[in-house]
């Protein structure tokens, strides 16, 4: 009985080791291939490797990742994964792109748990939510829905989707002040 | 003769969806479009074969006692390599299935062959089961993904059919019981 078990596990961990020593590889670059299809899509064309550099920032509880991105050596802006836990299906993750002036370039929706149909209208897919956010500096553009007295237009039936986007992309943007400047 | 039974008896007539109702789980969760409900059906259909095979090579060799241990480790084993494996090159289908690839160790579907049918049959008619209950397992979450995904989003495998709004209440949670009630419902109509 015992000797049965013990087998079965040993063969069985020898056969997960080299599983998981072969596919290591494969997966770090799919998830870094993941984190800069997400960065290219938030900031303007750039040639180094953001995600080499990348710093990581504790605020609220959760932690935002900081990437630079260059084109040959002069700073074409700072993409930030940022989050905010009051989405209405929980955490929402998001990757802000700053230009070099703190102006938002595009916003885009790293994962996020929201209802089909309402709250998934935040992922730019979907809708044109995220386009009211393109080029407005934070300073000027209160990020925070109408009804709480901001500048976003919320989206319909959405309002606590739309306040918790408003919170990861204002929490970004304290990030980039904060740890950010340059 | 029986050999070709052993392959299309997980097809219709004793589909571990529509008639056994094994699994629901899955099932009911992941089926929120074609594309999804095809990757959890495939990821079971390679666990399935997988520990069958080696289920039935082993099962002489274990004594009563551990059984149902051993089978989960072999299970855990063959769930852990295509979660490794779809990580590595499905990222994307990966994220959307999440926590249920792991959860597939707990599929009735999984562990429910291996002590109905490999413990007691060869390794090659093993094999012919687990390929019959796999693909009949995938078409069954693969139509119900289908369905949902067409009357809760207009679509089909992400190929847009339906311009106007769609009726959301099939892609979320209730949708999935009322669309698997009229699947099953009209399945044994067919069989009948």
């Amino acid at each position: 009985m015992l000797v049965a078990l013990v087998v079965i596990t040993l063969v069985a961990s020898l056969l997960l080791g080299f599983v998981y020593n072969s596919t290591k590889t494969p997966i770090a670059l799919a998830k870094a291939e993941k984190v800069n299809n997400a960065i290219k899509a938030v900031l303007p064309e750039f040639d180094n490797n953001p995600s080499e550099q990348a710093q990581t920032l504790s605020l609220d509880g959760g932690e935002l990742t900081i990437y630079r991105a260059t084109q040959g050596g002069e700073s074409v802006g700072t993409a930030i994964k940022t989050f905010s836990k009051n989405g209405f299906g929980g955490n929402i993750e998001l990757m802000v792109g700053f230009l070099p002036d703190s102006s938002i370039h595009r916003i885009a929706v790293v994962s996020h748990n929201e209802t089909p149909g309402l709250g998934d209208k935040i992922d730019p897919s979907k809708s044109n939510f995220c386009v009211q956010f393109e080029g407005k500096h934070p300073d000027h553009f209160a990020l925070s829905v109408r009804k709480d007295g901001g500048d976003v237009d919320a989206i319909t039936a959405s309002t606590i989707s739309s306040r918790a986007y408003c919170d990861a992309v204002q929490r970004a943007y304290i990030a980039l002040t904060k740890g950010g400047a340059q | 003769m029986n050999r070709l039974n052993n392959l299309t008896r997980g097809l219709i007539r004793e589909n571990p969806i529509f008639v056994i109702v094994l699994g629901m789980c899955p099932t009911l969760a992941t089926t929120s479009s074609a594309l999804n409900g095809l990757g959890m059906g495939m990821a079971t259909m390679f666990v399935l074969m997988g520990s069958n095979v080696v289920i039935s090579l082993i099962a002489r060799f274990i004594p009563d006692k551990v059984r149902i241990p051993s089978y989960i480790v072999v299970i855990a084993t063959f769930v852990t390599i295509i979660d490794l494996l779809m990580q590595a090159y499905t990222q994307s289908l990966y994220e959307t299935l999440g926590i249920f690839i792991p959860l597939i160790v707990v599929n009735c579907v999984v562990l429910g062959r291996a002590e109905a049918f490999a413990n007691k049959n060869s390794a090659f008619d093993s094999l012919l089961d687990a390929i019959g209950m796999g693909l009949g397992f995938t078409l069954a979450l693969t139509l119900l993904g289908a369905v949902r995904e067409l009357l809760g989003a207009g679509s089909v495998f992400g190929l847009r059919l339906i311009q106007t709004d769609a009726i959301l209440v099939f892609v979320l949670a209730p949708g999935a019981f009322i669309a698997l009630g009229y699947l099953i419902a009209l399945f044994n109509r067919i069989k009948r």
